[in-house]
Protein backbone atom coordinates (compact mmCIF):
# COMPACT_ATOMS: atom_id res chain seq x y z
CA UNK A 1 0.00 0.00 0.00
CA UNK A 2 1.54 3.31 -0.97
CA UNK A 3 1.48 6.50 1.05
CA UNK A 4 -1.42 8.18 -0.74
CA UNK A 5 -3.64 5.13 -0.43
CA UNK A 6 -2.73 4.82 3.22
CA UNK A 7 -3.56 8.48 3.85
CA UNK A 8 -6.91 8.01 2.10
CA UNK A 9 -7.63 4.94 4.19
CA UNK A 10 -6.73 6.89 7.34
CA UNK A 11 -9.09 9.67 6.33
CA UNK A 12 -11.87 7.17 5.70
CA UNK A 13 -11.22 5.63 9.12
CA UNK A 14 -11.25 9.12 10.57
CA UNK A 15 -14.54 9.97 8.86
CA UNK A 16 -16.01 6.69 10.10
CA UNK A 17 -14.82 7.49 13.64
CA UNK A 18 -16.44 10.92 13.48
CA UNK A 19 -19.61 9.41 12.01
CA UNK A 20 -19.75 6.75 14.70
CA UNK A 21 -19.28 9.34 17.45
CA UNK A 22 -22.04 11.40 15.84
CA UNK A 23 -24.40 8.41 15.68
CA UNK A 24 -23.92 7.61 19.36
CA UNK A 25 -25.28 11.09 19.84
CA UNK A 26 -23.78 11.62 23.28
CA UNK A 27 -21.76 14.83 23.70
CA UNK A 28 -19.49 13.08 26.17
CA UNK A 29 -18.25 10.72 23.44
CA UNK A 30 -16.67 13.69 21.67
CA UNK A 31 -15.35 15.04 24.95
CA UNK A 32 -13.63 11.76 25.90
CA UNK A 33 -12.75 10.89 22.30
CA UNK A 34 -10.79 14.12 21.98
CA UNK A 35 -8.49 13.01 24.78
CA UNK A 36 -7.91 9.61 23.21
CA UNK A 37 -7.14 11.22 19.83
CA UNK A 38 -4.81 13.69 21.49
CA UNK A 39 -2.95 10.77 23.04
CA UNK A 40 -2.68 8.99 19.69
CA UNK A 41 -1.01 12.10 18.26
CA UNK A 42 1.19 12.50 21.34
CA UNK A 43 2.23 8.86 21.50
CA UNK A 44 3.02 8.76 17.78
CA UNK A 45 5.02 11.97 18.08
CA UNK A 46 6.96 10.48 20.99
CA UNK A 47 7.59 7.34 18.98
CA UNK A 48 9.19 9.25 16.10
CA UNK A 49 12.06 10.02 18.45
CA UNK A 50 11.77 7.34 21.13
CA UNK A 51 10.77 4.38 19.01
CA UNK A 52 12.51 5.02 15.71
CA UNK A 53 15.79 6.52 16.93
CA UNK A 54 15.74 5.08 20.46
CA UNK A 55 16.07 8.39 22.31
CA UNK A 56 13.69 8.21 25.27
CA UNK A 57 12.08 11.59 25.90
CA UNK A 58 10.63 12.23 29.37
CA UNK A 59 9.84 15.83 28.52
CA UNK A 60 6.70 15.24 26.49
CA UNK A 61 4.76 17.55 28.79
CA UNK A 62 7.09 20.47 27.98
CA UNK A 63 6.58 20.24 24.21
CA UNK A 64 2.88 19.64 24.65
CA UNK A 65 2.41 22.55 27.06
CA UNK A 66 4.48 24.87 24.87
CA UNK A 67 1.96 24.24 22.11
CA UNK A 68 -0.87 24.94 24.51
CA UNK A 69 0.71 28.12 25.87
CA UNK A 70 1.47 29.35 22.35
CA UNK A 71 -2.28 29.22 21.83
CA UNK A 72 -2.85 31.16 25.04
CA UNK A 73 -0.47 33.88 23.84
CA UNK A 74 -2.03 34.02 20.39
CA UNK A 75 -5.51 34.07 21.91
CA UNK A 76 -4.59 37.10 23.98
CA UNK A 77 -2.97 38.91 21.06
CA UNK A 78 -5.18 38.12 18.08
CA UNK A 79 -8.06 35.95 17.01
CA UNK A 80 -6.72 33.23 14.78
CA UNK A 81 -8.43 30.02 13.66
CA UNK A 82 -7.30 27.00 15.69
CA UNK A 83 -5.55 25.21 12.79
CA UNK A 84 -3.27 28.25 12.37
CA UNK A 85 -2.57 28.27 16.09
CA UNK A 86 -1.66 24.61 15.85
CA UNK A 87 0.86 25.39 13.14
CA UNK A 88 2.40 28.14 15.27
CA UNK A 89 2.40 25.88 18.34
CA UNK A 90 4.06 23.17 16.28
CA UNK A 91 6.65 25.66 15.09
CA UNK A 92 7.49 26.79 18.64
CA UNK A 93 7.77 23.25 19.98
CA UNK A 94 9.68 22.17 16.90
CA UNK A 95 12.27 24.90 17.45
CA UNK A 96 12.56 23.90 21.10
CA UNK A 97 12.93 20.30 19.94
CA UNK A 98 15.75 21.33 17.62
CA UNK A 99 17.42 23.24 20.45
CA UNK A 100 17.06 20.27 22.79
CA UNK A 101 18.64 18.06 20.16
CA UNK A 102 21.58 20.44 19.78
CA UNK A 103 22.16 20.82 23.51
CA UNK A 104 22.02 17.09 24.17
CA UNK A 105 24.24 16.02 21.26
CA UNK A 106 26.62 14.04 23.40
CA UNK A 107 24.00 12.55 25.68
CA UNK A 108 22.81 9.03 25.11
CA UNK A 109 20.54 6.62 26.91
CA UNK A 110 19.43 7.59 30.39
CA UNK A 111 21.42 10.85 30.28
CA UNK A 112 19.38 12.13 27.35
CA UNK A 113 16.20 11.20 29.20
CA UNK A 114 17.30 13.06 32.33
CA UNK A 115 18.07 16.13 30.23
CA UNK A 116 14.58 16.10 28.72
CA UNK A 117 13.11 15.79 32.21
CA UNK A 118 15.15 18.83 33.23
CA UNK A 119 13.86 20.68 30.17
CA UNK A 120 10.29 20.07 31.32
CA UNK A 121 11.07 21.54 34.74
CA UNK A 122 12.80 24.58 33.24
CA UNK A 123 9.99 25.34 30.80
CA UNK A 124 7.36 24.89 33.50
CA UNK A 125 9.23 27.28 35.80
CA UNK A 126 9.44 29.88 33.05
CA UNK A 127 5.74 29.64 32.24
CA UNK A 128 4.77 29.70 35.92
CA UNK A 129 6.62 32.99 36.28
CA UNK A 130 5.32 34.58 33.09
CA UNK A 131 2.50 36.89 34.07
CA UNK A 132 1.24 37.50 30.54
CA UNK A 133 -0.02 33.92 30.25
CA UNK A 134 -1.44 33.96 33.75
CA UNK A 135 1.56 32.68 35.67
CA UNK A 136 0.65 30.15 38.31
CA UNK A 137 -2.94 31.50 38.39
CA UNK A 138 -3.57 30.11 34.95
CA UNK A 139 -5.37 31.56 31.96
CA UNK A 140 -9.03 31.52 30.98
CA UNK A 141 -10.08 31.02 27.41
CA UNK A 142 -13.64 31.83 26.53
CA UNK A 143 -14.62 29.69 23.61
CA UNK A 144 -17.65 30.29 21.39
CA UNK A 145 -20.45 27.72 21.70
CA UNK A 146 -20.27 26.75 18.04
CA UNK A 147 -17.42 26.43 15.62
CA UNK A 148 -16.73 28.99 12.88
CA UNK A 149 -17.84 28.08 9.34
CA UNK A 150 -19.04 24.56 10.20
CA UNK A 151 -21.55 25.67 12.80
CA UNK A 152 -21.15 22.46 14.82
CA UNK A 153 -20.70 22.22 18.56
CA UNK A 154 -17.26 23.47 19.60
CA UNK A 155 -16.15 20.22 21.23
CA UNK A 156 -17.11 18.38 18.06
CA UNK A 157 -15.04 20.90 16.13
CA UNK A 158 -12.03 20.27 18.37
CA UNK A 159 -12.57 16.53 18.01
CA UNK A 160 -12.56 16.94 14.23
CA UNK A 161 -9.36 19.01 14.27
CA UNK A 162 -7.59 16.51 16.49
CA UNK A 163 -8.77 13.73 14.17
CA UNK A 164 -7.16 15.53 11.23
CA UNK A 165 -3.94 15.95 13.18
CA UNK A 166 -3.95 12.23 13.96
CA UNK A 167 -4.32 11.48 10.23
CA UNK A 168 -1.42 13.81 9.45
CA UNK A 169 0.84 12.45 12.19
CA UNK A 170 0.12 8.80 11.38
CA UNK A 171 0.62 9.30 7.64
CA UNK A 172 3.96 10.99 8.37
CA UNK A 173 5.06 8.30 10.83
CA UNK A 174 4.28 5.52 8.40
CA UNK A 175 5.96 7.33 5.53
CA UNK A 176 9.11 7.68 7.65
CA UNK A 177 9.11 3.99 8.49
CA UNK A 178 9.21 2.93 4.88
CA UNK A 179 11.69 5.49 3.68
CA UNK A 180 15.41 6.00 3.58
CA UNK A 181 14.92 8.21 6.63
CA UNK A 182 13.34 5.30 8.51
CA UNK A 183 16.38 3.12 7.91
CA UNK A 184 18.60 5.97 9.03
CA UNK A 185 16.61 6.39 12.26
CA UNK A 186 16.81 2.64 12.91
CA UNK A 187 20.59 2.65 12.60
CA UNK A 188 20.80 5.48 15.15
CA UNK A 189 18.78 3.31 17.52
CA UNK A 190 21.00 0.28 16.90
CA UNK A 191 24.53 1.68 16.71
CA UNK A 192 25.48 5.28 15.96
CA UNK A 193 29.15 4.58 15.29
CA UNK A 194 28.33 1.86 12.77
CA UNK A 195 25.68 4.13 11.27
CA UNK A 196 28.25 6.88 10.65
CA UNK A 197 30.58 4.32 9.10
CA UNK A 198 27.78 3.35 6.75
CA UNK A 199 27.38 6.94 5.60
CA UNK A 200 24.41 7.92 7.77
CA UNK A 201 24.57 11.58 8.90
CA UNK A 202 23.51 10.70 12.44
CA UNK A 203 23.61 14.23 13.83
CA UNK A 204 21.36 15.66 11.13
CA UNK A 205 18.88 12.80 11.41
CA UNK A 206 18.80 13.05 15.20
CA UNK A 207 18.00 16.76 14.99
CA UNK A 208 15.33 16.03 12.41
CA UNK A 209 13.78 13.49 14.78
CA UNK A 210 13.82 15.79 17.83
CA UNK A 211 12.37 18.63 15.75
CA UNK A 212 9.60 16.55 14.18
CA UNK A 213 8.70 14.85 17.43
CA UNK A 214 8.61 18.17 19.29
CA UNK A 215 6.57 19.86 16.56
CA UNK A 216 3.89 17.17 16.56
CA UNK A 217 3.66 17.31 20.35
CA UNK A 218 3.23 21.08 20.17
CA UNK A 219 0.51 20.69 17.56
CA UNK A 220 -1.27 18.16 19.76
CA UNK A 221 -1.16 20.59 22.67
CA UNK A 222 -2.25 23.71 20.81
CA UNK A 223 -6.04 23.16 20.96
CA UNK A 224 -5.90 22.24 24.67
CA UNK A 225 -6.75 25.71 26.07
CA UNK A 226 -9.95 25.75 24.01
CA UNK A 227 -10.81 22.26 25.19
CA UNK A 228 -10.29 22.86 28.91
CA UNK A 229 -11.09 26.63 28.78
CA UNK A 230 -8.84 27.12 31.79
CA UNK A 231 -5.14 26.30 31.59
CA UNK A 232 -2.66 26.50 34.45
CA UNK A 233 0.94 25.22 34.49
CA UNK A 234 0.08 22.31 36.78
CA UNK A 235 -2.39 20.86 34.30
CA UNK A 236 -0.53 21.83 31.12
CA UNK A 237 2.69 20.26 32.37
CA UNK A 238 0.87 17.39 34.03
CA UNK A 239 2.88 14.28 34.73
CA UNK A 240 0.16 12.38 32.89
CA UNK A 241 1.45 13.59 29.51
CA UNK A 242 5.02 12.53 30.14
CA UNK A 243 4.01 9.16 31.57
CA UNK A 244 1.43 8.44 28.89
CA UNK A 245 3.78 9.62 26.16
CA UNK A 246 6.25 6.93 27.18
CA UNK A 247 3.80 4.24 28.29
CA UNK A 248 1.50 4.21 25.29
CA UNK A 249 4.14 3.47 22.65
CA UNK A 250 5.85 0.95 24.93
CA UNK A 251 2.62 -0.90 25.67
CA UNK A 252 1.57 -0.88 22.02
CA UNK A 253 5.00 -1.54 20.56
CA UNK A 254 7.55 0.96 19.29
CA UNK A 255 8.60 -0.80 16.11
CA UNK A 256 5.75 0.45 13.93
CA UNK A 257 3.30 3.36 13.65
CA UNK A 258 0.51 1.00 14.74
CA UNK A 259 2.03 0.42 18.19
CA UNK A 260 1.43 3.89 19.66
CA UNK A 261 -2.08 3.87 18.16
CA UNK A 262 -2.92 0.60 19.89
CA UNK A 263 -1.34 1.78 23.13
CA UNK A 264 -3.06 5.16 23.06
CA UNK A 265 -6.49 3.71 22.29
CA UNK A 266 -6.10 1.04 24.95
CA UNK A 267 -4.66 3.17 27.75
CA UNK A 268 -6.49 6.35 26.73
CA UNK A 269 -9.87 4.63 26.70
CA UNK A 270 -9.14 2.77 29.90
CA UNK A 271 -8.28 6.03 31.64
CA UNK A 272 -11.40 7.75 30.36
CA UNK A 273 -13.56 4.86 31.55
CA UNK A 274 -11.79 4.76 34.90
CA UNK A 275 -12.22 8.51 35.33
CA UNK A 276 -15.97 8.21 34.97
CA UNK A 277 -16.58 4.92 36.73
CA UNK A 278 -13.97 4.70 39.49
CA UNK A 279 -11.98 7.84 40.18
CA UNK A 280 -10.01 10.40 38.26
CA UNK A 281 -7.02 9.86 40.56
CA UNK A 282 -6.71 6.23 39.53
CA UNK A 283 -5.64 7.04 35.95
CA UNK A 284 -1.92 7.06 36.37
CA UNK A 285 -1.97 4.03 38.64
CA UNK A 286 -3.51 2.04 35.80
CA UNK A 287 -0.91 3.33 33.35
CA UNK A 288 1.92 2.59 35.75
CA UNK A 289 0.76 -0.96 36.42
CA UNK A 290 0.29 -1.64 32.71
CA UNK A 291 3.73 -0.25 31.97
CA UNK A 292 5.39 -2.43 34.60
CA UNK A 293 3.44 -5.48 33.44
CA UNK A 294 4.41 -4.93 29.81
CA UNK A 295 8.06 -4.25 30.51
CA UNK A 296 8.22 -7.59 32.34
CA UNK A 297 5.95 -9.76 30.20
CA UNK A 298 6.09 -8.20 26.74
CA UNK A 299 9.03 -5.79 26.37
CA UNK A 300 8.18 -5.31 22.70
CA UNK A 301 4.60 -4.37 23.45
CA UNK A 302 1.42 -5.77 21.96
CA UNK A 303 2.89 -5.66 18.46
CA UNK A 304 5.85 -7.72 19.68
CA UNK A 305 3.47 -10.32 21.15
CA UNK A 306 1.61 -10.52 17.84
CA UNK A 307 4.84 -10.85 15.88
CA UNK A 308 6.09 -13.65 18.14
CA UNK A 309 2.80 -15.48 17.73
CA UNK A 310 2.99 -15.14 13.95
CA UNK A 311 6.57 -16.32 13.93
CA UNK A 312 5.68 -19.41 15.95
CA UNK A 313 2.81 -20.12 13.60
CA UNK A 314 5.02 -19.88 10.53
CA UNK A 315 8.00 -21.77 11.89
CA UNK A 316 6.61 -23.98 14.64
CA UNK A 317 9.87 -25.86 15.17
CA UNK A 318 12.30 -22.96 15.08
CA UNK A 319 13.41 -22.60 18.69
CA UNK A 320 13.91 -19.14 20.06
CA UNK A 321 16.88 -20.32 22.08
CA UNK A 322 19.36 -19.31 19.38
CA UNK A 323 18.79 -15.69 20.31
CA UNK B 1 50.90 14.20 -2.66
CA UNK B 2 52.54 12.08 -5.33
CA UNK B 3 50.31 10.86 -8.15
CA UNK B 4 48.86 7.42 -7.53
CA UNK B 5 48.71 7.98 -3.78
CA UNK B 6 45.24 7.33 -2.38
CA UNK B 7 45.81 7.75 1.34
CA UNK B 8 48.41 9.87 3.04
CA UNK B 9 48.71 10.03 6.81
CA UNK B 10 51.35 12.40 8.08
CA UNK B 11 52.47 13.23 11.59
CA UNK B 12 49.34 11.74 13.07
CA UNK B 13 49.19 11.76 16.85
CA UNK B 14 46.46 10.73 19.26
CA UNK B 15 46.36 10.91 23.05
CA UNK B 16 43.86 9.57 25.54
CA UNK B 17 44.51 11.78 28.54
CA UNK B 18 48.17 11.24 29.39
CA UNK B 19 48.43 8.08 27.35
CA UNK B 20 49.99 8.48 23.93
CA UNK B 21 48.14 6.04 21.71
CA UNK B 22 49.71 7.11 18.42
CA UNK B 23 52.80 9.22 17.81
CA UNK B 24 53.75 10.87 14.52
CA UNK B 25 52.49 8.15 12.25
CA UNK B 26 53.49 8.44 8.60
CA UNK B 27 51.70 6.19 6.18
CA UNK B 28 50.99 6.35 2.48
CA UNK B 29 48.92 3.90 0.54
CA UNK B 30 48.96 3.84 -3.24
CA UNK B 31 45.91 3.40 -5.43
CA UNK B 32 44.96 -0.28 -5.70
CA UNK B 33 47.60 -1.43 -3.20
CA UNK B 34 47.15 -4.23 -0.67
CA UNK B 35 48.67 -3.21 2.63
CA UNK B 36 48.88 -5.34 5.76
CA UNK B 37 48.93 -3.62 9.15
CA UNK B 38 50.15 -5.65 12.10
CA UNK B 39 51.22 -5.04 15.65
CA UNK B 40 50.80 -6.53 19.12
CA UNK B 41 47.54 -5.98 21.00
CA UNK B 42 47.19 -2.40 22.15
CA UNK B 43 49.73 -1.09 19.66
CA UNK B 44 47.23 1.39 18.21
CA UNK B 45 46.05 -0.32 15.04
CA UNK B 46 42.36 0.21 15.64
CA UNK B 47 42.97 3.70 16.99
CA UNK B 48 44.74 4.54 13.75
CA UNK B 49 41.78 3.21 11.77
CA UNK B 50 39.39 5.19 13.96
CA UNK B 51 41.39 8.38 13.35
CA UNK B 52 41.57 7.82 9.60
CA UNK B 53 37.84 7.09 9.38
CA UNK B 54 36.72 9.96 11.59
CA UNK B 55 35.34 7.82 14.42
CA UNK B 56 37.96 9.43 16.68
CA UNK B 57 39.41 12.92 16.38
CA UNK B 58 43.21 13.10 16.42
CA UNK B 59 45.09 16.05 17.92
CA UNK B 60 48.09 16.14 15.62
CA UNK B 61 48.83 15.51 11.99
CA UNK B 62 46.73 15.21 8.88
CA UNK B 63 44.97 12.56 6.83
CA UNK B 64 44.56 13.05 3.10
CA UNK B 65 42.40 10.83 1.01
CA UNK B 66 42.27 11.02 -2.78
CA UNK B 67 43.97 14.40 -2.62
CA UNK B 68 41.52 15.78 -0.09
CA UNK B 69 42.27 16.85 3.45
CA UNK B 70 39.93 14.91 5.73
CA UNK B 71 40.42 17.01 8.88
CA UNK B 72 37.10 18.10 10.31
CA UNK B 73 35.06 15.76 8.15
CA UNK B 74 32.75 13.49 10.08
CA UNK B 75 32.82 9.73 9.68
CA UNK B 76 29.82 9.61 7.34
CA UNK B 77 31.36 12.22 5.04
CA UNK B 78 34.52 10.12 4.79
CA UNK B 79 32.45 7.05 3.99
CA UNK B 80 30.79 9.01 1.21
CA UNK B 81 34.20 9.91 -0.20
CA UNK B 82 34.93 6.20 -0.47
CA UNK B 83 36.72 5.35 2.77
CA UNK B 84 34.95 2.36 4.32
CA UNK B 85 35.89 0.17 7.22
CA UNK B 86 34.70 -2.90 9.06
CA UNK B 87 34.80 -3.01 12.84
CA UNK B 88 37.00 -5.31 14.85
CA UNK B 89 34.06 -6.33 17.01
CA UNK B 90 31.10 -6.66 14.66
CA UNK B 91 28.56 -3.89 15.14
CA UNK B 92 25.52 -5.01 13.18
CA UNK B 93 22.23 -3.08 13.19
CA UNK B 94 20.46 -5.51 15.50
CA UNK B 95 16.86 -4.67 14.69
CA UNK B 96 17.34 -4.82 10.92
CA UNK B 97 17.44 -7.95 8.78
CA UNK B 98 20.71 -8.89 7.10
CA UNK B 99 19.51 -7.52 3.78
CA UNK B 100 18.49 -4.25 5.45
CA UNK B 101 21.86 -4.06 7.21
CA UNK B 102 23.42 -3.81 3.76
CA UNK B 103 20.65 -1.57 2.47
CA UNK B 104 21.75 1.22 4.83
CA UNK B 105 25.14 1.93 3.20
CA UNK B 106 23.58 1.46 -0.22
CA UNK B 107 20.99 4.12 0.63
CA UNK B 108 23.32 6.49 2.45
CA UNK B 109 26.83 6.27 1.07
CA UNK B 110 25.73 7.96 -2.13
CA UNK B 111 28.18 5.75 -3.99
CA UNK B 112 25.67 3.28 -5.25
CA UNK B 113 25.23 3.12 -9.02
CA UNK B 114 22.02 2.53 -10.89
CA UNK B 115 21.65 -1.11 -9.88
CA UNK B 116 18.45 -1.96 -7.98
CA UNK B 117 19.19 -1.96 -4.24
CA UNK B 118 17.46 -5.28 -3.48
CA UNK B 119 19.53 -7.06 -6.11
CA UNK B 120 22.75 -5.52 -4.82
CA UNK B 121 21.94 -6.57 -1.22
CA UNK B 122 21.47 -10.17 -2.35
CA UNK B 123 24.60 -10.07 -4.47
CA UNK B 124 26.66 -8.93 -1.48
CA UNK B 125 25.08 -11.55 0.78
CA UNK B 126 25.89 -14.21 -1.83
CA UNK B 127 29.46 -13.01 -1.90
CA UNK B 128 29.90 -13.70 1.82
CA UNK B 129 27.71 -16.81 1.82
CA UNK B 130 24.80 -15.41 3.81
CA UNK B 131 22.20 -15.23 1.05
CA UNK B 132 19.92 -17.86 2.59
CA UNK B 133 19.65 -15.80 5.77
CA UNK B 134 18.78 -12.48 4.15
CA UNK B 135 15.59 -11.98 6.16
CA UNK B 136 17.04 -13.08 9.48
CA UNK B 137 18.20 -10.77 12.24
CA UNK B 138 21.88 -10.48 13.23
CA UNK B 139 21.14 -12.19 16.56
CA UNK B 140 20.54 -15.43 14.62
CA UNK B 141 24.10 -15.38 13.29
CA UNK B 142 27.22 -17.01 14.64
CA UNK B 143 30.20 -14.81 15.48
CA UNK B 144 31.86 -15.85 12.23
CA UNK B 145 28.80 -15.02 10.16
CA UNK B 146 28.67 -11.65 11.88
CA UNK B 147 32.22 -10.94 10.73
CA UNK B 148 31.16 -11.74 7.20
CA UNK B 149 28.16 -9.45 7.52
CA UNK B 150 30.44 -6.73 8.86
CA UNK B 151 32.68 -7.06 5.83
CA UNK B 152 29.74 -7.14 3.42
CA UNK B 153 28.38 -3.95 4.95
CA UNK B 154 31.70 -2.19 4.45
CA UNK B 155 31.76 -3.37 0.85
CA UNK B 156 28.19 -2.17 0.32
CA UNK B 157 29.45 1.40 0.68
CA UNK B 158 31.33 0.76 -2.59
CA UNK B 159 34.64 2.03 -1.20
CA UNK B 160 37.79 3.11 -2.97
CA UNK B 161 39.70 2.15 0.17
CA UNK B 162 38.48 -0.67 2.38
CA UNK B 163 39.96 -1.10 5.83
CA UNK B 164 39.27 -4.58 7.17
CA UNK B 165 39.90 -4.51 10.92
CA UNK B 166 40.53 -8.12 11.98
CA UNK B 167 37.87 -9.50 9.72
CA UNK B 168 39.21 -13.03 10.11
CA UNK B 169 39.71 -13.47 13.85
CA UNK B 170 38.21 -16.76 14.95
CA UNK B 171 37.62 -18.05 11.46
CA UNK B 172 38.63 -21.54 10.37
CA UNK B 173 41.42 -22.21 7.89
CA UNK B 174 39.00 -22.59 5.00
CA UNK B 175 37.00 -19.51 5.97
CA UNK B 176 40.13 -17.41 6.19
CA UNK B 177 40.92 -18.50 2.63
CA UNK B 178 37.38 -17.55 1.55
CA UNK B 179 37.66 -14.06 2.99
CA UNK B 180 41.16 -13.65 1.57
CA UNK B 181 40.11 -14.57 -1.93
CA UNK B 182 37.14 -12.24 -1.53
CA UNK B 183 39.44 -9.36 -0.58
CA UNK B 184 41.88 -10.16 -3.35
CA UNK B 185 39.03 -10.30 -5.87
CA UNK B 186 37.82 -6.95 -4.61
CA UNK B 187 41.33 -5.59 -4.98
CA UNK B 188 41.36 -6.91 -8.53
CA UNK B 189 38.30 -4.75 -9.18
CA UNK B 190 40.29 -1.69 -8.20
CA UNK B 191 39.61 -1.37 -4.48
CA UNK B 192 42.59 -0.50 -2.31
CA UNK B 193 42.65 -2.64 0.84
CA UNK B 194 44.28 -2.22 4.23
CA UNK B 195 44.16 -5.48 6.16
CA UNK B 196 44.62 -5.48 9.92
CA UNK B 197 45.16 -9.03 11.03
CA UNK B 198 46.86 -11.27 13.54
CA UNK B 199 46.78 -14.40 11.39
CA UNK B 200 50.24 -14.16 9.86
CA UNK B 201 49.53 -16.72 7.15
CA UNK B 202 46.74 -14.49 5.86
CA UNK B 203 48.73 -11.28 6.21
CA UNK B 204 51.77 -12.67 4.40
CA UNK B 205 49.66 -14.13 1.62
CA UNK B 206 47.64 -10.98 1.16
CA UNK B 207 49.98 -8.04 1.65
CA UNK B 208 52.11 -6.42 -0.99
CA UNK B 209 53.48 -4.23 1.75
CA UNK B 210 53.53 -4.66 5.49
CA UNK B 211 53.37 -1.93 8.13
CA UNK B 212 54.13 -2.67 11.78
CA UNK B 213 52.88 -0.61 14.72
CA UNK B 214 54.32 -1.06 18.18
CA UNK B 215 53.23 1.04 21.15
CA UNK B 216 51.79 3.75 18.94
CA UNK B 217 54.81 4.10 16.66
CA UNK B 218 55.44 2.77 13.20
CA UNK B 219 58.56 0.64 13.43
CA UNK B 220 58.60 -0.98 10.01
CA UNK B 221 57.13 -0.46 6.56
CA UNK B 222 58.09 -2.39 3.45
CA UNK B 223 58.28 -5.72 1.73
CA UNK B 224 56.47 -8.28 3.96
CA UNK B 225 59.23 -10.92 3.94
CA UNK B 226 61.85 -8.33 4.86
CA UNK B 227 59.68 -6.67 7.48
CA UNK B 228 58.98 -9.83 9.46
CA UNK B 229 62.71 -10.50 9.66
CA UNK B 230 63.59 -7.01 10.77
CA UNK B 231 65.22 -7.10 14.22
CA UNK B 232 62.88 -4.44 15.64
CA UNK B 233 59.81 -6.39 14.61
CA UNK B 234 61.12 -9.68 15.93
CA UNK B 235 61.98 -7.98 19.22
CA UNK B 236 58.51 -6.45 19.50
CA UNK B 237 56.78 -9.76 19.00
CA UNK B 238 59.14 -12.19 20.70
CA UNK B 239 61.08 -10.02 23.13
CA UNK B 240 64.84 -10.06 23.37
Amino acid sequence: MNGTKFALLLMLTGAATFGAAWLIGNAYVFFAGYVVLQYIALATAWNVLGGYTGYVNFGTAAFFALGAYTTVVLHKLTALPIPIMMLVGGLVSGVVGLGTGYLTLRLRGAFFSIATLALAVVVQTLITNWNFVGGSRGAYIVRPPTAPLLGIDYIQYLFLIMLLLVVLVLATARAIERSRLGYGFATIRDDEVAAEASGVPTLRLKLLATTMSGAFMGMAGAPLPYYVTYLDPASGFSLAYAVNGVAMPLVGGTSSWLGPVIGAILLGTLQQVATVTISSALNLLIVGLMLVAFVIVAPNGILGLLQDARERFRRPFAGRSQA
Amino acid sequence: MTPGTLLEVSGLGKRFGGFVALESIELTVAENERVGLIGPNGSGKSTLVNCMCGTLRHEMGTVRFAGRLLDGLSAHERTRLGLARSFQLPRPFNTLSLADNLRVPLLYSGRHGGQPIDARCMELLHMVGLADKSDRLPRDLTQIEMRKLELARAMAADPRLLIADEAMAGLSHGEVDDILSLLIRLNGQGVTVILIEHIMRAVMHFSQRLVVLVAGRKIADGNPTDVVRAPDVVRAYLGE
